[in-house]
């Protein structure tokens, strides 16, 4: 039964991508937008792990070989710098968001096959959020792009 | 007619549901004039106000000499409100207007001909264009133009240039109404009707100050109120306004907590089963999404978070769930505050669920804040596409590129138009090097003035202000263009009930001011802008061509102009859009038929995330919409970003008085309606004024994490916790910065730079921050501390006459 290896790695990458969104919200505190809702974002990732609690106090989380399983960078540690900073730390998150919802579908397909309706609750809760959080970076990053690529110095 | 700087309203005419609102002509003549000394009276409607009151000027020897109301005309009946009979040409004749054109030589600003000024903006333009391309040009404009200046103004920003970067000063007033709309009917658009007010049951205002906001509309209400069978009144405000004082209930909110009011209202709807099931199962979609949304704000849950009691909460939802035809009216308590489209969609939601659209009294009105705002929006000026089409549909976009004769690929379309605060964020990060602003005042009117300021200042910024003064935003400008006002040129402009008029011109601009029109001409005609067959692609000889081109564009659209024309406009009544040949008389309300523009080929927008402003996209849309129903969205109720805390225990919020309008360029020079409100002011609580240790008339200062107010507290009816503070004063009649809070007449560039430092205007504490739909500035949201900086010599001169009056028992 390797759930639990995917349970692990799903409450860790939303740690990673709580602080990911965290370090990029605050270090982009010029754009009022992508500060707020990149916070708001961080907030969601909690939850989710509140969320996975009872789930993880069910199963474990089996942290045996972790290193191994990982899929994730480290996340974002610090922002960038310059014309591109913006767009770049942007599209880090894009990349984690989408590891996330990617795992999310996973651990729910499993859920499913092992008929646990309670962690089907917390998919059902949870998957959601990083479709719209792919959709407001893809937003962001489109109105970002034509400026950043053609004219910022 | 009564002195209306005391009487705002004027002598009461009541009227009964159902009855037509009677006239009474409002006028005022220049002082020793007559009826019989005018030479003629000219046909306009009035811009000091969003309203659209339909007016008369009358002129005598070449000069305006007056004004009087139309007593045909369906928005007003004869009625003028105080800004309109006192400051509408009087507003206009100072001896600071504008006569030439200025250029910038070595640092100062000096007189120079139209040539030599279009000359500059044509060569740093073309320089710009070659060096770093069309988003090196931002443009930022009003919504107090004409329609034809702003449909120019789209063309060359989307056919001539192609940059995305052009919105108006709406999005500071007007950006959530049209968000709201999309968001719940697919296009923008009004459904309701003024004539609303006559035949309702009850209304409700949503923080909306209409008594000072649009004063004839009020007179309207009052007049009901005052008839037999009155319509009951539920008021969302936290100020004690004269709307609050005559609702029959009021509910005081705490700032930035409208959401969580609006699903508590929405769940008592559905708790007591005052839906309309039918109307749901044809018309909308996403009931239960709805539904669950709503579910946890329980009055009790509402009453804890916004400071009201669960049983007003209770007794406005039952009066919205009960009356047979509620008429709701929203502006900027909604609009400028956390989760402004979520919270105005909630009131369409109100009336969805209870299909209450489209007929008589049944109206909803997602106010605007000026009076052209309705035609930035339709044409294209604010960064939309004009005639409501969807920058995301490949199709609206070919129907443009056709009807101008150009190459698709220039209309900007790759991405969302360029949002106010994005525009000033490209110029302060250096990428936007050309920013064209015109009729606004954004060093007033912006959220967190400072640094606005210092972004207008930028080395790396050529600035050019068109207006009829020199506002402090043209303080900053490297050319100055001076144009004619309201009265000095002809075009139309469309309210919020989707009324259009005609404004003819009745004189001549002064000295060498032109029409905005003509300049924006100029400007194509000078940079050389073409269509694909290399002929001009402004060919206009003046309005009325820009009429019939719009009329082209609007064909087929939901804002369809197609049925009007000058000639059509001249005389009687202003007329409804749409207008078609089908209907010549225009109409009254949308939705008669619970049909909504919301199919994929049809729509405005395919809509947002409510939370975060994500776009739904093409693809989703398409695959959840049902054609023809509008959508019931909805989010969670969350706190705002800036709560009060230790260090800044007060919410500061900021509006309007009856007696100005946005920064004061025309009222601030009319001698009565400055007499009437000289001065800003902080208004406080009898409670928080006494924990400050301060009394009326005292100065305090006021502090949030972006800059400092010295003004006079006036000590007031607002809710305890709040404070106040009217946006409409700058520095432009200071001498001092605002530090004395005195009136004079002094060089705004020096008092700007002076060590004193700028204190008087609202602004200077507010936060740079947006709704994430709307990306509508949040004026009426932050935290701030009041202490007292010295005793005062007498009352604040904050008008007795409003909201601002002195505390109910108190000497």
């Amino acid at each position: 039964m390797k759930l639990p290896v995917y349970i692990g790695l799903l409450d860790e990458a939303e740690a990673t991508l709580a602080s990911s969104f965290r370090v990029v919200a605050d270090g982009h505190g010029d754009e009022p937008d992508v500060h707020f809702i990149l916070q708001t974002f961080a907030k969601k990732c909690d939850a989710h792990r509140e969320a996975l609690k009872p789930v993880i106090d069910r199963y474990g989380e089996d942290i045996e070989g972790e290193e191994e399983h990982r899929l994730t960078a480290n996340g974002v540690k610090e922002v960038r710098s310059g014309p591109l900073a913006l767009m770049l730390d942007l599209q880090d998150l894009y990349v984690l968001v989408n590891h996330i919802d990617v795992t999310w579908m996973m651990v729910g397909q499993a859920a499913k096959g092992d008929r646990d309706k309670e962690l089907q609750g917390v998919v059902e809760q949870c998957e959601g959020d990083s479709e719209v959080e792919i959709r407001w970076l893809q937003t962001r990053m489109k109105q970002a792009a034509p400026q950043a690529l053609l004219v910022a110095e | 007619m009564t002195d209306r700087i005391a009487d705002i309203w004027g002598e009461r005419t009541p009227h009964g549901s159902g009855q037509a609102w009677p006239e009474r002509v409002d006028q005022v003549l220049a002082e020793g004039l007559t009826d019989g000394d005018v030479d003629r009276w000219v046909q306009s409607a009035c811009v000091l106000c969003s309203n659209g009151c339909g007016c008369d000027i009358a002129v005598k020897d070449g000069k305006m000499v007056g004004i009087r109301g139309r007593a045909q005309d369906r928005v007003n009946r004869g009625r003028l409100g105080p800004k309109g009979l006192y400051g509408s040409w009087q507003g206009e004749q100072h001896r600071d207007r504008l006569t030439r054109p200025l250029i910038r030589v070595d640092g100062e600003l000096v007189e120079t001909d139209w040539d030599t000024a279009m000359g500059r903006i044509v060569e740093r333009s073309k320089e710009l264009l070659a060096s770093k391309g069309p988003l090196s040009h931002g443009f930022y404009t009003s919504g107090q133009l004409f329609l034809e200046e702003y449909y120019a103004l789209g063309m060359l920003g989307k056919a001539g240039i192609g940059t995305p970067h052009m919105d108006g000063n709406t999005r500071l007033c007007t950006a959530t109404a049209a968000a709201a709309l999309k968001e719940s009917f697919g296009a923008d658009g009004q459904p309701g009707s003024y004539t609303d007010v006559d035949e309702c049951s009850a209304i409700f205002l949503y923080g909306h100050n209409m008594a000072e906001t649009q004063t004839v509309l009020w007179a309207r209400v009052l007049d009901r109120l005052d008839g037999p069978n009155p319509p009951k009144l539920v008021c969302v405000d936290p100020r004690d306004t004269e709307v609050a004082r005559r609702a029959d209930v009021h509910l005081p909110v705490h700032p930035g907590t409208n959401l969580a009011l609006m699903n508590g209202l929405v769940r008592e709807l559905f708790a007591n089963g005052w839906i309309d099931e039918d109307y749901i199962a044809e018309h909308t979609a996403n009931v239960e999404q709805l539904r669950s949304v709503v579910e946890p704000w329980t009055p009790e849950k509402v009453a804890e978070t916004c400071g009201v009691q669960a049983a007003d909460v209770r007794r406005a939802a039952e009066i919205f769930g009960t009356e047979d035809r509620v008429l709701s009216t929203v502006l900027q308590g909604f609009y400028q505050s956390a989760h402004a489209t979520a919270s105005a969609c909630q009131v369409n939601n109100l009336h969805l669920l209870r299909g209450m659209l489209g007929r008589p009294g049944c109206g909803l009105l997602q106010m605007n804040g000026q009076p052209t705002a309705q035609n930035n929006r339709e044409c294209g000026a604010d960064g939309d596409l004009p005639g409501f089409r969807n920058w995301e549909n490949p199709q609206h976009v070919q129907d443009l590129a056709r009807l101008w004769n150009v190459d698709p690929g220039i209309i900007p379309h790759w991405a969302p138009p360029t949002h106010a605060l994005q525009i000033f964020r490209y110029v302060e990060q250096g990428s936007i090097e050309l920013l064209w602003i015109s009729a606004t005042n954004p060093a007033v009117s912006m959220p967190q003035l400072e640094r606005i300021r210092h972004i207008l200042d930028k080395d790396s910024l050529f600035l050019v202000v068109q207006d009829i003064y020199l506002t402090e935003t043209a303080q900053y400008a490297d050319v100055v263009l001076p144009c004619a006002a309201w009265g000095e040129k002809t075009g139309t402009f469309t309210n919020v009930d989707r009324t259009v008029h005609l404004s003819e011109k009745a004189v001549d601009p002064p000295g060498e001011a032109r029409s905005d029109l003509d300049v924006f001409l100029d400007y194509a005609r000078r940079m050389g802008f073409t269509d694909k067959d290399g002929q001009p692609l402004l060919d206009w000889s003046g309005p009325e061509d820009g009429f019939e081109a719009w009329k082209e564009c609007s064909r087929g659209r939901p804002c369809d102009y197609t049925g009007l024309s000058y000639d059509k406009l001249r005389g009687g009544s202003g007329i409804q859009w749409p207008c078609t040949d089908g209907r010549p008389g225009g109409t009254e309300r949308l939705y008669t038929d619970g049909e909504f523009p919301t199919a994929p080929e049809y729509c405005e927008s395919f809509g947002h995330d409510l939370l975060t402003g994500a776009t739904t996209g093409e693809t989703r849309y398409k695959a959840t919409v049902q054609p023809g129903k509008a959508w019931l969205k909805a989010i969670d109720y969350t706190p705002p970003h800036e709560e009060p805390d230790a260090e800044y225990p007060l919410r500061y919020t900021t509006g309007r008085t009856a007696y100005h309008f946005h920064t004061r360029t025309k009222t601030g020079r009319s001698r009565r309606l400055n007499a009437a409100a000289p001065d800003p002011w902080i208004e406080m609580s009898v409670e928080d004024a006494a924990r400050a240790g301060c009394q009326e008339g005292d100065i305090a200062r006021v502090t949030s994490r972006r800059g400092s107010l010295e003004v006079p507290v006036r000590v007031g009816d607002i809710r305890p916790g709040t404070v106040f503070a009217p946006f409409h004063y700058g520095y432009w009649d200071t001498s001092d910065g605002g530090a004395a809070a005195g009136s004079g007449t002094g060089d705004p560039a020096v008092v700007l730079k002076s060590d004193g430092g700028p204190h008087r205007a609202a602004n200077e504490l507010t936060v740079t921050e947006w709704d994430p739909v709307s990306k509508q500035p949040l004026f009426k949201n932050a935290a701030v501390r009041v202490e007292k900086l010295r005793s005062g010599d007498g009352p604040s001169k904050a008008p007795d006459t409003t909201a601002s009056r002195r505390a109910t028992g108190a000497q």
